[in-house]
């Protein structure tokens, strides 16, 4: 199971270090995006992958990581995964906003001189 | 009154002074000459009330703690040398402030004017009483800086602010090597405290490092002083206002250089290192400074020039190897500071009265303003050093230990003398063309004003120091002498040398030299007649070495040309080269990490492979190609693959037991890709152009460099997290979570109790960032126009925008998708009553303040999205500032309510409570704390969206004049 899932990180690292490289706005979000789902996985996976374990307490009861998943790269994660949505929003006005002061949207606020 | 309180008044009386100034109305014009003045007399006071224990060679000391361990105290030290410049700097500070209450226009900010004055006036006097070195270079640099505004009070001219950057820059550079100086002496001695210094002098010399302290400290004391070659901001100064001139250059400023090397006068001199740069700067400063100051055309230019020699005067008998040349040094203070500021009040006075300050335009005043000739006269007179008058006794105190002193070098030993009475005729010739240059000869008849005599209230604080001036010189020994000796005893202890202050101490050489010096500054001057009234600026022979020249020089080379070069070596202002150069610099690092530990396998087996995630992932891994693929041409098809990924990744969250990352990464895909979209109408169209020529070769290899660092950084990152998967690590932070979950935070679901009580406080600084990402969007969104629309508004939106005037063809009331309307409608309740259980449930099962507050922001977009912002802001009153702020509050003041029982911040309670039909519901604190995360983030969410949908509304409103422009195009 690991080399799928660092497989699926590897892809998603490649293609979100690709378009973040591009000299175009909405591939550099794109891209970001992409890199923060490889981040989150990757940050994720560090608890190890464990299908089936039971994330939920039984109540009344102290949890020991045999029989339970790992609480803390997944509470790591959570906190990532919004504010990934805070600085993707963040960067798509700031994107808007330079499209509209410079007519343009290359990374630079101009296009590359020839 | 006990010492620590009088030495804690001394300083704090003017900063206490200068805020009360600062505060007072821009026209406070007496009000805040009042204060001043009765701040500095009541620091007067202050001095004069510690004279009975300085007079009997005691010290005061009062020492307040601030950071013992490092051996930094806030440590207030007042010996008899302290005591003298204490007394001058409030004394004259005084006299200072009366004239400049007549002096400074009403039209000025006066108040401004006192507020910098008693702060300058507080962190002078802050150097001198500091029992602490590090204290002292803090005061040290508080005087650079309020010199500074001091200068620049009237910033509304280029030369006053030229003049106080430059100075500065100097004093504050100065200050710079001053403090690693005193770093140096604190790590020779072991400590900072003076009295620790001052008793270990031996221990200083004998180190290897007391010469670069020693050098660092002379740097700091030369700037302040304005020695050569760090003379020249001192003359650029003089665009400040005069009664700062009068302050700044004659009693304080340039004083707490000479101050400085007083003060350490006897753990650092003694020395060839000490005697060649301290003596050699002030010989060089003193016959320069003398020197120039002859041709100067301007009255302060040549009291600049002449404050300069006066100094170097005073650092050059510091730099003698002689006691007695310290009590020269020390006494020539004093006189200077009287003479001084008298002359500088009284160029002021006559700036003031006839409105300039050229000699050559200035003649005859003696007929209008006779009184102040006469004290202007004394004065000069002092300054030249003529019998009768202070500056005469100090200048042949000069004079003696010119000839006897013991030098390092015999030539040196030899011109010594040569030069004191060269430099002495000079100040003969200048103080000569002060007086005659502008009390007589010929009644000037072209002046700005007409020349009259000054209020009477001006003039005291000239006539109080020409006073002086006169009596220490008649009678020194019964005036100034038992001031003079606390001094003396202050630096040397009870070592002080046999001196005499008597007026006449017989025909001897000295005398001699005097004579010869004021006979020689007289033919000076007559011969230098002709060349004196001609046009030519600056003095002969080394106009070109213009030391400010130099420095500006220097300052553009630094500052502009070295910085540019720089810039553009090193540098980009493009994001591209940038961004490679950071995952360049991330993939050498990784790669050097491999290289240098090796890449083993993991101590765990590697679990086998289900082949359903798996075929998920090939999926994934199409639509990550994909989106890379697309997202140049096909921005909308970018979006939907990008959602597709989100969904693969949240299908992993499930598969490996994640409940709550699926949820929030679902909920918060569904927001992204709305917002997404949103933004793609302002976006410009490109095109691929069918049978386009291929990208140049340039572009093709940049793309070959991406795509291999591309590479390089995903397989890197999928080998590194392989091998973070199947290690590890022996002891997990998350037992400890595991465990306590319960039993201490009363929630099974443990990643949310993680977020809301044990790592609470990183949840409030998260939710913080949120709201201020939120407030940044809409702010920006506020102040910018987002480009033209790319695409034409679809008919469907036209018509829910009643924008009808350019179509015929329209319906007013249009009913598109009229089912999904209703559906949504229907759904919005349900949604709610989904967040609601969300939100009650997370502490226990899968769900909590953010998923919940995503369902809800959700649950309004769809509305926006079917029914139109119109629509949806007609029947639902949103507010997601108050949204966001309640939730800040709510989330902060479940923190703050912990203190109230006596507990750190964020400490949850928790209990089970009985609802009816729901159940038994978790009811801690942490639930409360959950509701402000979950009202920020509906609050924060609907913020941002909101804002941009109405950026779209107000593109609508506009539109129907593009379309009419564009339809006259086609």
């Amino acid at each position: 199971m690991e080399i799928v899932v660092s497989l699926a990180i590897g892809v998603l690292t490649g293609s979100g270090v690709w378009l973040l490289l591009r000299p175009r706005t909405f591939q550099v979000i794109v891209g970001l995006a992409l890199l923060s789902y490889a981040v989150n996985l990757f940050i994720f996976s560090t608890g190890g992958l464990r299908s089936g374990a039971a994330a939920v307490l039984s109540p009344g009861e102290a949890g020991t990581l045999g029989l339970y998943v790992d609480p803390l790269p997944q509470a790591l994660v959570l906190t990532a995964i919004v504010i990934g949505f805070a600085t993707t929003a963040l960067l798509l006005v700031v994107l808007l906003a330079a499209r509209g002061l410079t007519g343009t949207d290359h990374v630079d606020g101009r296009e590359r001189e020839r | 009154m006990p010492d620590s309180l009088l030495l804690l008044a001394l300083v704090c009386l003017p900063f206490l002074g200068a805020l009360a100034a600062g505060l007072l109305p821009t026209r406070a014009r007496d009000a805040a000459s009042g204060i001043a003045g009765t701040v500095a007399l009541a620091c007067l006071g202050l001095v004069w009330a510690a004279y009975p224990t300085v007079s009997s060679g005691g010290v005061l000391r009062a020492e307040f703690a601030w950071m013992p361990t490092l051996g930094l105290n806030l440590t207030l030290r007042l010996d008899g040398f302290a005591w003298l410049f204490a007394g001058l700097i409030s004394g004259i500070g005084a006299l200072v402030v009366l004239y400049a209450r007549y002096y400074m226009s009403s039209d000025d900010p006066v108040p401004r004017f006192f507020a910098f004055l008693l702060a300058f006036m507080g962190a002078m006097t802050g150097v001198v009483v500091s029992g602490n070195l590090v204290q002292l270079v803090f005061f040290w640099e508080l005087t650079s800086l309020f010199s500074f505004l001091l200068i620049g009070y009237w910033h509304h001219t280029a030369a006053a602010r030229d003049g106080a950057r430059m100075a500065l820059t100097v004093t504050g550079a100065g200050g710079l090597a001053l403090f690693g100086g005193v770093l140096l002496i604190g790590h020779i001695v072991g400590s900072y405290d003076l009295d620790a210094v001052l008793s270990a002098g031996d221990r200083i010399r004998e180190h290897p490092l007391y010469l670069p302290a020693l050098i660092l400290i002379v740097l700091g004391a030369l700037t302040k002083s304005a020695q050569f070659p760090f003379h020249f901001w001192l003359p650029h100064a003089m665009a400040a206002p005069t009664p700062v001139s009068a302050y700044l250059h004659s009693a304080t400023l340039v004083k707490a250089g000479v101050f400085l090397l007083a003060r350490l006068w006897p753990v650092m001199a003694g020395t060839d290192a000490w005697a060649w740069t301290v003596g050699l700067a002030g010989l060089t400063t003193l016959l320069l400074g003398a020197y120039i100051a002859i041709f100067q055309n301007d009255l302060k230019g040549l009291l600049a020039y002449s404050t300069i020699s006066h100094l170097g005067l005073i650092t050059l008998l510091l730099g003698l190897k002689s006691e007695l040349a310290l009590v020269a040094a020390i006494f020539h203070i004093i006189n200077h500071a009287a003479f001084k500021c008298s002359l500088f009040m009284a160029a002021g006075i006559i700036d003031h009265e006839t409105g300039t300050r050229d000699i050559r335009r200035l003649s005859g005043l003696n007929q209008s303003m006779p009184f102040t000739a006469r004290l202007a006269m004394v004065a000069a007179a002092a300054m030249a050093g003529v019998p009768l008058l202070n500056g005469f006794l100090s200048k042949e105190m000069f004079f003696a230990e010119a000839l006897t002193a013991e030098a390092p070098l015999s030539p040196l030993l030899n011109i010594l003398p040569l030069a004191a009475m060269l430099a002495s005729a000079f100040s003969v010739a200048y103080s000569l063309r002060f007086i005659h240059g502008a009390f007589f000869g010929p009644v000037a008849t072209d002046l700005p004003r007409t020349p009259h005599e000054p209020a009477s209230w001006m003039r005291l604080p000239v006539e109080i120091l020409v006073l002086t001036c006169i009596v220490v010189g008649l009678l020194p020994a019964a005036t100034v002498g038992p001031y003079l000796a606390i001094a003396v005893h202050g630096v040397l202890g009870d070592d002080v040398p046999y001196y005499s202050l008597a007026v006449w101490h017989g025909f001897n050489l000295p005398l001699v030299m005097s004579l010869i010096a004021l006979a020689g500054g007289v033919m000076l001057y007559a011969l230098l007649q002709q060349r004196l009234r001609g046009d030519v600026e600056g003095p002969p022979l080394i106009r070109r070495l213009d030391a400010q020249r130099i420095f500006e020089q220097v300052m553009v080379f630094l500052s502009w040309r070295l910085a540019r070069r720089l810039e553009t070596l090193l540098g980009t202002r493009r994001l591209q080269p940038q961004l490679r150069l950071i995952v360049g610099i991330g993939l050498l690092a990784g790669a050097g990490a491999v290289w240098l530990r090796g890449f083993g396998p993991g101590n765990l087996p590697s679990t086998p492979v289900d082949p359903v995630l798996a075929l998920v992932w090939m999926v994934g891994a199409a639509f990550a190609l994909g989106t890379a693929w697309q997202a140049k041409f096909h921005r909308l098809a970018a979006v939907m693959l990008l959602g597709g990924v989100g969904l693969v990744v949240c299908i992993t969250f499930v598969w490996f037991s994640a409940p709550d990352l699926a949820l929030t990464q679902l909920t918060v895909e569904v927001v992204t890709t709305v917002l997404l979209v949103l933004g793609l109408r302002w976006l410009p169209k490109r095109f691929q152009v069918a049978g386009d020529r291929g990208p140049e070769v340039l572009t093709r290899t940049r793309r070959a460099r991406d795509l291999a660092i591309a590479v390089g950084a995903g397989c890197g990152l999928a080998a590194l997290s392989y091998a973070v998967m199947t290690r590890v690590p022996p002891e997990l932070l998350a037992s400890h979570f595991l465990e306590r979950a319960y039993t201490e935070g009363g929630g099974t679901n443990v990643v949310n109790v993680i977020l809301v009580d044990f790592r609470g406080f990183d949840t409030l600084g998260e939710i913080f960032v949120v709201a201020a990402v939120a407030l940044t969007t809409y702010a920006l969104l506020r102040r910018f126009r987002p480009a033209a629309d790319s695409v034409e508004i679809p008919e469907q939106q036209r018509d829910q925008d009643g924008a009808t005037q350019h179509d015929d063809a329209v319906r007013p009331t249009a009913d598109w998708l009229l089912v999904p309307f209703t559906l949504t409608r229907l759904l919005f309740p349900v949604m709610l009553v989904v967040a609601v259980f969300l939100m009650l449930r997370g502490h226990d099962l899968p769900g909590g303040g953010f998923s919940a507050g995503m369902v809800v922001a959700i649950a309004i977009l769809l509305q926006y999205i079917i029914g139109g912002a119109a629509w949806t802001e007609a029947h639902l009153r949103l507010r997601p500032q108050i949204w966001l702020g309640a939730g800040l509050l709510i989330a902060s003041g479940t923190g703050i309510v912990a203190w109230f029982f006596g507990r750190p911040f964020l400490t949850t309670y928790f209990a089970y409570a009985e609802l009816p039909l729901i159940g038994k519901v978790p009811t801690a604190s942490a639930l409360i704390f959950d509701i402000g995360v979950f009202a920020l983030v509906v609050g924060a969410t609907l913020l941002m969206l909101v804002a941009l949908a109405h950026q779209s509304v107000r593109g609508h409103r506009a539109a129907p004049r593009r379309v009419g422009s564009r339809a006259g195009e086609a």
